[in-house]
């Protein structure tokens, strides 16, 4: 595994809906500037641990976390004097189907530093543009910044959430399975755009594609009914895999 | 073993005639009710019309929705003319033809003039309950679909509204006069001799007095508004909670409030539907009666809300005319006659027209703004 700086750090986490205990005992290291990718089968737990990194659980009647710790950059985010849209604002997300408003391109983008309280269209024009671009997606919507975001495909509409999530600069953007509803010749330009945005973010992506998290992500965690089962290098853990399970999982005997 | 063959029938298909007769059954039901609603709207536009459009250019009988509403007076003159006369004009010939003799004079109340005072009394009504109960409506239910956690004093809560929607308009009319017009708090220097409480304030001898509003605009609007909350709020929480969790998970995590991303991203979304639901209650509370018998309207009055008032607010406090309560008098208060046809079949005509209009113009705007906003 590569050593770098460490973005998020969970301790011994423990999650519940309610009565259902959906994750046990979860201890994971997440290094910056790098991609890491969750995988595992349906129902692991895996999103609800990617959802406890921006807290967007907390609207869930009954989700709480029952024991452990998540540091984000050394700062435990389960505090009660956490600011939570600063949180938000830091830690990105895209979800699994692509949800852009119904509003236009230009305002989609430019939502959350609105809601951040910055409106000078000076200052969200270069913003916006910027934030395109590093979603790949300025030069095929640059002509019709407002019109509605309806009007784009299914790729564009994804890339336009990601454009969206980074207009504000996080530190770390959290991928819900984000070419599930994607076709391959999508995938394909979101894949490419992970490995430019992992220069600036540290990226963390829930994927059920095996090949997509060998292609892009530089670490992978194998989780199983609510558990790490193995958690190292993609490629280690891909062609070396140290658990029985791992390695059924990875070539295909179950899953 | 299969035999192929078997799959062509012999004969009609099983059941052929059961399904014949439930099919006329079920259209012939369809068709009764269809042909009822069919006759009624036949009956008053034949009756009605005529009152108010005119073969002659401009078409409108202008008059008849721009006048004041008089007794009218029928009389012959000396020649054996038949005249119809509305009291002003009525005074008018008097003046013009003094000590002419009148022969088989008659009048009849309310049948006269115009009916601008009811149009404008139920278009008051209809404003002002709406106002109200679209503030307290919409705003519980955001309370009630965004921030209220689901526990069973919620769902109670959500019981007690819908069984609310099923109460008669009568019983709110009659709580509408024990509440608003009896016993709500005024700050006034003068309180009523039957006020329930008074509370000094120590300000220039001015008190606090629960004496009620008097049968007023504002005590009508707000015992309107009491009957219409329940459906605009149930109406207004579905439609909140129609809108995709996923717009508010993204408006979330993207840093924005909880306020904030109710007003970006759900209420903008959920207003067609809220105005549906509006769009039921604006009509009901122009045709409802009973709550405003007790709590607003007045069967006779001269002036226009607005006329002869001291201050604009004197407006809430004043009585008003309404459509429904005035063809409810020409219905049942008067003695029926060739002469009060007019008055009674063009009411019900206008606002019929009225209730109409009102929806045509509901669907053009939601069409709209579905079109603009669907997801």
């Amino acid at each position: 595994m590569v050593k770098t700086s460490t973005a998020i750090q969970i301790n011994n986490l423990s999650f519940a809906y309610g009565a259902k205990q959906v994750l046990h005992d979860v201890s994971l290291e997440i290094p910056a500037r790098q991609v890491t990718a969750f995988i595992g089968p349906s129902g692991c737990g895996k999103s609800t641990l990617l959802r406890c990194f921006n807290r967007i659980n907390d609207r869930i009647p009954g989700a709480k976390l029952t024991a452990g710790s998540i540091l984000v950059h050394d700062i435990d985010i389960n505090r009660t004097d956490i600011d939570l849209q600063e949180l938000r604002r830091r830690i990105g997300m895209v979800f699994q189907k692509y949800n852009p408003f119904a509003k236009s391109i230009y305002d989609n983008v430019a939502f959350s530093l609105r809601a951040a309280g910055r409106t000078k269209r000076s200052v969200l024009d270069g913003i916006v543009e910027n934030a395109l671009k590093n979603a790949a997606l300025w030069d095929e919507v640059k002509s019709r910044l407002h019109a509605s975001a309806f009007g784009l495909s299914g790729g564009q509409q994804q890339r336009l959430c990601i454009a969206r999530a980074i207009a504000n600069q996080p530190e770390i953007l959290l991928m819900d399975e984000p070419c599930a509803a994607l076709d391959p010749l999508a995938t394909l330009k979101i894949e490419e755009l992970l490995s430019e945005l992992k220069k600036q973010y540290t990226i963390i992506i829930v994927t059920h594609n095996l090949a997509q998290a060998t292609r892009c992500s530089d670490n992978t965690a194998f989780m199983y009914l609510g558990k790490v089962i193995e958690y190292g290098s993609t490629m280690q853990l891909f062609e070396n895999p140290k658990e029985p399970q791992t390695e059924a999982y990875v070539t295909g005997k179950f899953g | 073993m299969f035999n192929p063959e078997n799959l062509i029938r012999k004969g009609l298909p099983k059941g052929h005639f059961k399904d014949l007769v439930v099919r006329f059954v079920l259209a012939g039901l369809t068709y009764v009710v269809v042909l009822i609603a069919a006759l009624l709207f036949a009956k008053i536009i034949m009756d009605g019309a005529p009152v108010l459009f005119k073969a002659k250019a401009p078409f409108v009988d202008f008059e008849f929705l721009t006048a004041k509403n008089e007794t009218l007076h029928v009389f012959d003159d000396a020649q054996g003319n038949r005249h119809q006369l509305p009291a002003s004009r009525y005074n008018d010939y008097l003046a013009k033809y003094e000590g002419a003799p009148i022969f088989n004079e008659q009048t009849y109340s309310y049948s006269g003039g115009g009916i601008a005072g009811p149009i404008v009394g139920t278009a008051l009504l209809t404003i002002g309950s709406m106002v109200l109960a679209l503030f307290f409506g919409v705003a519980a239910a955001i309370y009630l679909s965004e921030y209220a956690k689901q526990s069973p004093f919620i769902h109670a809560i959500r019981l007690a509204i819908l069984n609310l929607a099923g109460i008669p308009s009568i019983v709110f009319g009659l709580f509408g006069f024990s509440v608003f017009v009896l016993a709500v708090p005024v700050i006034t220097p003068t309180p009523s001799d039957r006020s329930l409480l008074t509370i000094p304030l120590h300000i220039n001898h001015y008190v606090m007095s629960f004496q009620g509003w008097n049968s007023s605009l504002m005590a009508g609007c707000a015992t309107l508004a009491c009957m219409i909350l329940p459906v605009i709020i149930t109406a207004s929480e579905e439609s909140l909670r129609a809108v995709p969790q996923g717009f508010r998970d993204a408006s979330l995590a993207m840093g924005a409030t909880r306020w904030q991303t109710i007003r970006k991203c759900v209420l903008p979304f959920s207003l067609p539907g809220i105005l549906t639901s509006s769009l039921l209650a604006i009509t009901r509370v122009a045709g409802e009666t009973a709550p405003i018998m007790f709590t607003a309207a007045v069967a006779a009055k001269d002036d226009l809300p607005w006329q002869g008032l001291k201050s604009p607010f004197d407006i809430l406090s004043s009585q008003v005319q309404a459509l429904p309560y005035h063809i409810y008098t020409l219905a049942a208060r008067i003695p029926s006659s060739e002469y009060t046809r007019r008055a009674q079949y063009g009411s019900v005509f206008v606002f019929l027209l009225l209730v109409a209009s009102l929806s045509v113009g509901s669907m053009i705007l939601r069409a709209k703004l579905r079109s603009k906003l669907k997801w």
